[in-house]
């Protein structure tokens, strides 16, 4: 009963685990549309958006007389209390709208940079602007006010799509390479979007002073109405992420085993790009064109410090995004000059910069002590070692007991001598072995032995060393003079499995001494060396 | 069509910057770095800021020395949070210059008050308003031609390095050319050409000039030689039928949708697209050669 209940219970939990990050994701995006339903109250609708930006120009530029040649005014207390508190309807929504395409940018850049298509990104968002600005011509010529958002986002989405495609042709096709495919996409596509911004611009109806907000971003300044359109995009594609989380992992990680499994890998690789060109469509308006790469670039970046797992990374990377979205459209309303996006894409910078060196897994700090801890690993190894042969030679000159073997105090000057080591190196070792317990050294004497424990590390050490070596002569047929060198490498890693295989596979050789004897040794010794 | 002095010197102007571009262009190519020219199209915005922060003028100099620190720096830094992050090469650029251009606007919109800089023009550039000058030969004119002779220059004087690095930098580096070096150094024309370049025809043209001239001549030949060359002429083509196609399109097309007496478009932005356009042509042409005539190697035009 028990039995047959475990392996289920198991794999119940390990479902259950998987489950994890989308859970957490889940209750951020519930505890953000609480928050942007708290108070839909009749104040907050009609205290419209467009009263209150003109209530802040008003402020600043009242007070900002005095202080002209400062471009930033410090907001007043009020304000700061109103915005941190999320007093006003409008502030609130835009929060919730920039948090959440902050997360879906985290999400969706995750699997854009294990799929090492970063700037792919990039590309999509500059050739967004030819479409706006095409949707516009089309929108004026047809009647319709060329600044309805549906009808740009349209635009931007075609020609992001279509740039998608021609990347992915001139990739197929030619023997352009990557990179250069995506620059030239990227810089004729924008320079198509120039060239129609500069037209629409002398237009009688033109005034592309509307369709300049999606270069820079206008976090700030946005309509409840658009906030929302935000919100709910970046909530779907968060779920979409959810939803093809295996897929999609399988898609990253291995995408030949995903196409001999059955899987419809190309569809697989054109729902993840048309994710990314969605994130860069709804992330147009807040974060402006030119900045929207970075909500799929930096935070997913930064989180692969933290941890080996996807399902960790890409809720590190949607908190990332979140927390610098938050930031971003905070800084933006306390000071209206200060381009929200600039402000999105530096915070989300630093918390890379913080995560590049403090992080926990590839950080360069862990990395740093990893490399140190590993060094004094070998360097505490490579003494014991030279004891214990300093010791063995010993005893084959004087015919010593082999018990009383290690027991001989060592001399550090022969030490040093046989060994070519520098005088402070080999001290400061002597000191981490005392340290440790493995050597019993006073400073003051001029020899050093090993202590209980040190004994049988030396042993074991150098037994590695030697069983490698002996493998490497008898069984890789590497010549006797560069055994040493390779089993100096290989001592200090080599795994209590592998011993016991070349234990066995020895066995005949040694007659099971505890120590086989130095094979570099007695081949050189017998002159013949087996080829 | 209304052509006057001024269109002459857009034309001059706009094939002098185009041929210095591609030169460095051919070999980021090569060495894969095309992405580079559109980072430090972006990076350099910072630089500009800085010095004009620090000088409170726009002359050339300290605007041109701000601009190359911040172009060198975008490629140091992508090396090292590439190198020391272990971060994927394409990520780590987008790091950096999303991080130093978000300074650079900041900054900028900062100092709005006390200086005239606007990101806007560093973006788009105004190759019309920059060749309206009081002396008989546009400023921007020499600068670009000077430029476009130095590149010339160090493309002749370092041809064999230059090729060494791009095909085998592990040979170049035993035979005692540092690879590293040699990309550095190209890294470093490339932004000084990138920072004088903006100045007259925007980011833009010189992200444009940068791959898309060296990346069309690429499918017509696998000569280095020739296919400086070739994209040497394609980018002079490019400027040329830019301005042609900015003067003539905007009204013809104007006259189709209602909108009559539009005027010019941004020469710059046409450029562009023109050299996207014959790229898609030669692009054609060299697929449909592929299938259908006989085996050709390197047949420049």
């Amino acid at each position: 009963m028990e039995k047959r209940l475990l392996p289920a219970a198991n794999s119940l939990m390990n479902r259950a685990r998987q489950f994890i990050p989308i859970g957490l994701l889940a209750l951020l995006l519930g505890l953000l549309a609480w928050l942007l339903n708290r108070a839909d109250s009749p104040i907050g609708h009609t205290h419209g958006p467009g009263e209150t930006h003109a209530n802040e120009v008003r402020v600043s530029r009242r007070s900002g007389k005095s202080i002209t040649d400062t471009g930033i005014q410090w907001p007043s207390r009020e304000k700061l209390w109103r915005t941190l508190t999320l007093a006003d309807y409008n502030t609130r929504v835009v929060f919730a709208g920039v948090t959440a395409l902050g997360a879906a940018g985290g999400l969706v850049g995750t699997f854009l940079l294990l799929r090492k298509r970063s700037l792919l990104s990039d590309t999509v968002s500059h050739c967004t602007l030819p479409g706006i600005a095409l949707a516009f011509l089309i929108g004026e010529s047809m009647g319709i006010s060329g600044r309805s958002l549906p009808l740009l986002l349209f635009g931007a989405t075609v020609t992001g799509v279509l740039g998608m495609m021609s990347v992915a042709a001139i990739r197929a096709k030619s023997r352009i390479k990557d990179d250069a495919a995506l620059a030239i996409v990227l810089s004729v596509f924008f320079g198509l979007g120039i060239a129609l911004l500069v037209v629409i611009q002398q237009l009688p109806t033109g005034n592309a002073a509307g369709l300049a907000h999606f270069i820079y971003g206008k976090a700030a300044s946005m309509t409840a109405g658009d906030a929302r359109l935000i919100f709910f995009a970046s909530v779907a594609v968060a779920l979409v992420c959810a939803a093809l989380f295996k897929e999609f992992k399988l898609l990253c990680f291995d995408t030949d085993f995903a196409r001999t499994q059955g899987w419809p890998t190309l569809a697989l690789d054109l729902a993840l790009m048309g994710l990314v060109v969605a994130v860069t469509v709804i992330g147009l308006q807040a974060v402006g064109l030119l900045l929207v790469v970075a909500l799929l670039i930096v935070p997913a970046a930064a989180a692969r410090f933290w941890s080996h797992r996807l399902g960790v990374t890409m809720l590190l990377a949607s908190l990332i995004g979140a927390i610098s979205g938050l930031v971003g459209v905070a800084a933006s309303a306390l000071f209206p000059k200060l381009p929200a996006g600039a402000v999105i894409v530096l915070s989300s910078v630093l918390c890379f910069s913080v995560s590049f060196f403090f992080g926990a897994k590839r950080g360069l700090l862990v990395r740093w002590l990893d490399q140190r801890r590993v060094a004094a690993r070998v360097a505490r190894q490579h003494l014991l070692r030279a004891l214990y042969e300093w010791c063995e030679s010993q005893a084959l000159q004087h015919l010593g007991d082999p018990l009383q073997l290690l027991d001989r105090p060592v001399p550090i000057a022969e030490l040093r001598q046989a060994n070519h080591w520098n005088l402070a190196r080999l001290t400061r070792l002597l000191r981490l072995g005392a340290a440790e317990g493995l050597i019993i050294w006073n400073p003051d004497s001029h020899a050093c032995h090993l202590s209980a424990e040190g004994k049988l590390e030396a042993r074991r050490v150098t037994r590695n060393h030697r069983l490698w070596e002996t493998y490497l002569l008898h069984y890789a047929d590497v010549a006797p003079q560069h055994i040493h060198h390779n089993a100096d490498q290989i001592e200090h890693v080599i795994e209590p499995n592998i011993v016991n295989e070349l234990e066995e596979l020895l066995a005949g050789r040694e007659g099971g001494a505890l120590v086989p004897a130095d094979p570099e040794k007695t081949t050189s010794a017998n002159s013949d060396t087996p080829s | 069509m209304n052509w006057t002095e001024l269109d002459t010197w857009i034309v001059i102007t706009g094939v002098l910057v185009c041929l210095a571009c591609a030169l460095p262009g051919a070999f980021l190519m090569l060495n894969r770095q095309s992405m580079l020219g559109d980072g430090i199209s972006h990076a350099v915005l910072p630089g500009l800021a800085i010095a004009f922060l620090l000088t409170h003028s726009r002359d050339i100099l300290p605007m041109v020395v701000g601009a190359v620190v911040a172009g060198v720096l975008t490629a140091v830094l992508t090396q090292a949070v590439q190198r020391f992050g272990q971060v994927e090469s394409g990520a780590a650029l987008g790091v950096v210059f999303c991080g130093l251009f978000a300074t650079g606007l900041i900054l900028i919109r900062v100092a709005s008050d006390r200086v005239d800089l606007d990101a806007d023009c560093v973006l788009y550039g105004s190759i019309e308003t920059a060749v309206v000058d009081v002396a008989r030969v546009p400023r921007v004119a020499l600068i670009s031609g000077g430029l476009f002779l130095v590149n010339a220059l160090l493309t002749v004087l370092f041809y064999k390095e230059l090729r060494l690095a791009a095909f085998d930098p592990a040979l170049a580096t035993t035979l005692g050319f540092n690879a590293d070096a040699i990309r550095l150094g190209l890294t470093l024309v490339a932004s000084v050409t990138t920072v004088l370049a903006f100045e007259s025809v925007g980011s833009i043209l010189v992200i444009a000039m940068l791959v898309v001239p060296a990346a069309t001549a690429s499918l017509l030949t696998s000569n280095l030689s020739r296919l400086l060359v070739t994209a040497m002429l394609f980018a002079a083509a490019s400027a040329v039928l830019g301005h042609i196609g900015a003067i003539t399109l905007p009204g013809f097309a104007g006259r189709l949708l209602g909108h009559p007496g539009l005027g010019a478009t941004s020469s710059a932005a046409m450029m562009a697209v023109t050299a996207g356009i014959l790229f898609l042509l030669v692009w054609v042409f060299s697929m449909w050669r592929d299938s259908h005539g006989r085996p050709q190697r390197s047949t420049p035009t």
